[in-house]
């Protein structure tokens, strides 16, 4: 009786346990069944390297999008990338205590905030300086890139700080010894001995960035024509369909399904390439 | 390598010290001025009336409850599945194959954009199961979005739990089974208990994947089944569609404040686990 | 000799690795039997398979056989947790479960069987009194188990163990951490618990084997060197290496 209740438990765990593989399955079949039809039609040629998205007249192609999902990813990581390793470089190695103590929950407050209260303040602030200062309508790629970069601050910070953190106190104590100074051990030993962990922190920051949608919708104007300069209004894969879902039917939700099979591979190539990285760190 | 003269260095160092003021900087900025222009909006009214004229007037009582409820679903389905889990990876079975298919599905569903849940969910649960749009339909697309951070939090906190627990009860004479019951689910609660929490906040916040799977409906949610609008949706759609700006305002602070009250409970639970623990 | 337990053509690996080899030893009823060595020498492994707690050990295998009243440990019909109620375990950092003091003794007693607060208040007693810590707690069991000063702490272990009314206790290095005072009470409560079952321990010094036990066995990488009464051992060793070792002329 006894052995049987233990198997029992030890099997109802394993259940448990296999949610997480059924639910990914279950998300990956769902949404290729459902937007494969439209790439079928379409071709995925067509699909992807399309120039124009008429719904109206069933016309589907994405690679404006892909070309704003890419451009805004990369203004957020060029804005948040170097604020958020200086700031795990700060916290890690010049912080007083107090600060830290201080930091620590403010980043998590960061990451924490409702993204579209971000998109909010992007409104009120970052669009209208943009239009007032540097011309064009505002709502632009420079704008979500700004906003995205300060989205992905956390989570650049938060991993860069562990993965500094985490090297033995050999290493810096070994640079210190021989002569060098504060910083040049910073460069020169710790940085390059945490490598692994920025460059996951990076792509991770990547990820989010080109995964978030209310903050861009609301600052990046979407849309469909390929933009010419960062000032330019774009539209993202994930905007898109956060803004035509509401109201599409037939095949018109087919494209934005198919449109989210491919932010789904490029989150998971992103992914997959954050989790190799950081396998290799812990060999 | 030791060409650098002390002035370059006395630069970088003020590099530093200005992005880490500018991090602080910008979100002390973000939070102060919602609450200064959202705080006066904050009265009983606005609390526990039903929003008026598509929001322009009234209150957003009915968009509370749909958040409540929403989140409440979305809890409960997953607090059960993600902890379990954590206790097969930490408790259960040795690394091998079937660990490492868990942790991977576990960490690609982390990364997944909280539009793509929506997605799966409006054809899953709306569409396919004919939920509709609905609370249960929104409940049920997060408790999967909220899944990996409870796993990942769990299992952390039921390995922190020492090894000489374990054994202290096995030599007592205990199973397997009442180990983990009498003494590491104990042990690990606060931990677990702090990822759910988290959860909690991130059910709050969340916009895109419920905007998809529960609607935005203004009335007042009478069941599970009913579609309801959340706060976080309700804000978007005051603010992006420049409906009323002194009621997003309002939205937007009340949304701060809990999400701070979120953070603050969980961080006073950490701190006193990790004084415990010493 | 009325043995308690049997050890026969023991070897135990962890992986590859051989921590104890070819052992055999008897260990009598009703005394205090100490297996002393140095550091390495596969005692902990050895105690840790007499209640079979090396099962948790990934990678660790056992070769031969452990008789407890003539019967096999290994049988696959034996149920793990009797025989952990039956030989009991005391480890070299006190382990109190995170509960009240009551609660760490009504730990094991609960597990058998629903009992009512009187009979396990009455268990509580009778344990804490055999452990010579009753004085000390009896005015406050609901106090955390953590804010025991550390002799206390390991023996509410010991007291632990005894509320499961155990046949054998198995005691890793009890006192390695405890001051002289603490580690006095204990050796006075085991040897007033011989009287009732049987002790097995690793003491940290061979001093505490010669005060406490009746009889020793010296332990060298992973083999038995020697074994006999405390006296016979102590006093005329008949291997060189024993010698060296309580002579502290070992390495």
């Amino acid at each position: 009786m006894k052995k049987f209740k233990e198997k029992l438990s030890g099997l109802a765990f394993l259940v448990l346990a296999l949610s997480s593989i059924s639910v990914l399955l279950l998300i990956t079949v769902f949404i290729v069944v459902q937007g494969a039809s439209s790439i079928g039609r379409e071709g995925l040629l067509n699909f992807v390297f399309g120039m124009k998205w008429a719904p109206s007249q069933d016309i589907y192609g994405i690679f404006p999008m892909i070309v704003g999902t890419l451009s805004v990813t990369l203004g957020a990581a060029i804005v948040g990338v170097p604020i958020g390793l200086c700031t795990s470089i700060f916290l890690a190695e010049f912080a007083p205590p107090f600060l830290r103590n201080i930091f620590r929950p403010a980043i998590q407050l960061l990451a924490a905030i409702p993204s579209v209260v971000y998109g909010f303040v992007g409104i009120l602030f970052v669009v209208p300086f943009i239009r007032n200062f540097l011309g064009g309508p505002g709502l632009s790629i420079l704008a979500a890139s700004i906003v995205l970069g300060v989205m992905i601050l956390p989570t650049v910070i938060s991993i860069c700080e562990v993965s500094l953190l985490s090297l033995p106190r050999q290493y810096k104590e070994g640079a210190l010894a021989l002569g060098l100074t504060r910083w040049q051990s910073i460069l020169h030993v710790q940085l390059p001995a945490a490598k692994s962990g920025i460059v996951a922190a990076i792509i991770l920051g990547i990820g989010r960035a080109v995964g978030e949608t209310m903050a861009v919708i609301m600052v990046v104007g979407n849309a469909t024509a390929m933009p010419e300069s960062i000032l330019d209004s774009v539209r993202t894969l994930t905007t898109n369909i956060g803004i035509e879902m509401g109201y599409a039917f037939g095949e018109h939700q087919e494209a934005l399904f198919a449109t989210g099979i491919i932010l789904f591979v490029m989150i998971m190539i992103i992914n997959g390439l954050a989790q190799s990285v950081v396998r290799r760190k812990s060999k | 390598m030791r060409k650098k003269p002390r002035v370059g260095e006395k630069v970088v160092v003020g590099i530093i010290w200005t992005a880490a003021v500018l991090v602080l900087a910008v979100l002390a900025a973000i939070i102060v001025y919602i609450l200064v222009k959202g705080l006066p909006q904050l009265s009983w009214e606005f609390l526990t009336q039903i929003p008026r004229n598509m929001g322009r007037a009234g209150g957003i009582s009915s968009t509370i409850v749909g958040t409540l409820l929403v989140t409440a679903v979305a809890i409960v389905i997953a607090v059960p599945f993600g902890v379990g889990t954590a206790f097969y990876l930490a408790e259960y079975t040795k690394e091998g194959i079937i660990t490492r298919i868990i942790r991977f599905s576990a960490e690609s569903l982390a990364g997944i954009p909280s539009i793509v849940y929506g997605l799966f969910g409006f054809i899953f649960f709306v569409i396919t199961l004919k939920m509709g749009y609905s609370v249960l339909s929104g409940g049920l697309t997060l408790a999967i979005m909220i899944l990996p951070t409870i796993i990942r939090t769990a299992e952390e906190a039921i390995r922190t739990v020492p090894n000489s627990y374990r054994e202290t009860s096995y030599s007592l004479g205990a199973t397997k089974w009442q180990t983990i019951i009498k003494t590491v689910f104990p042990s690990s609660l606060p931990g677990i208990v702090n990822g759910i929490i988290l959860s909690v906040g991130r059910c709050v916040a969340e916009t895109a994947a419920v905007m998809l799977t529960a609607g935005s409906i203004l009335r007042m949610p009478k069941s599970l089944g009913d579609s309801s609008r959340t706060m976080a949706v309700h804000f978007f759609i005051l603010a992006s569609e420049d409906i009323s700006m002194e009621k997003a305002y309002g939205t937007a602070a009340l949304l701060i404040l809990l999400i701070f009250l979120i953070n603050v409970v969980a961080n006073i639970l950490v701190n006193r686990f990790a004084a415990k623990r010493r | 000799m009325d043995a308690k337990i049997v050890i026969k053509d023991f070897n135990l690996y962890y992986g590859k690795k051989q921590a104890i080899e070819g052992f055999n030893l008897s260990i009598p009823r009703n005394e205090i039997f100490s297996l002393f060595g140095p550091a390495g020498s596969g005692i902990t492994s050895l105690l840790r398979a007499m209640n079979r707690l090396s099962d948790l050990t990934p990678d660790l295998r056992v070769e031969g056989d452990i008789l407890l009243d003539g019967k096999s440990i290994f049988a696959p019909d034996l149920s793990m947790t009797a025989l952990r109620r039956r030989v009991g375990m005391v480890f070299d950092v006190p382990t109190p479960l995170p509960l009240s003091i009551f609660e760490n003794i009504a730990y094991g007693p609960r597990l058998q069987s629903k009992k009512s607060k009187a009979a396990l208040q009455d268990i509580a007693e009778q344990a804490l009194r055999a452990a010579a810590l009753w004085e000390d707690v009896k005015d406050r069991l609901q106090a955390p188990a953590m804010s025991l000063s550390g002799g206390q702490q390991q023996r509410l272990c010991i007291a632990r163990v005894l509320a499961l009314q155990p046949e054998v206790i198995l005691l890793d290095r009890p006192c390695s951490g405890l001051d002289p005072i603490s580690t006095a009470k204990i050796e006075e409560s085991l040897i007033e618990l011989k009287k009732n079952l049987t002790v097995v321990i690793a003491p940290h010094s061979t001093q505490q084997a010669g005060r406490i036990a009746d009889r020793v066995a010296f332990m060298l990488l992973g083999k038995l060197i020697e074994d006999g009464t405390s006296e016979d051992v102590f006093m005329q060793p008949k291997d060189q290496r024993t010698n060296d070792y309580i002579t502290g002329r070992f390495g």
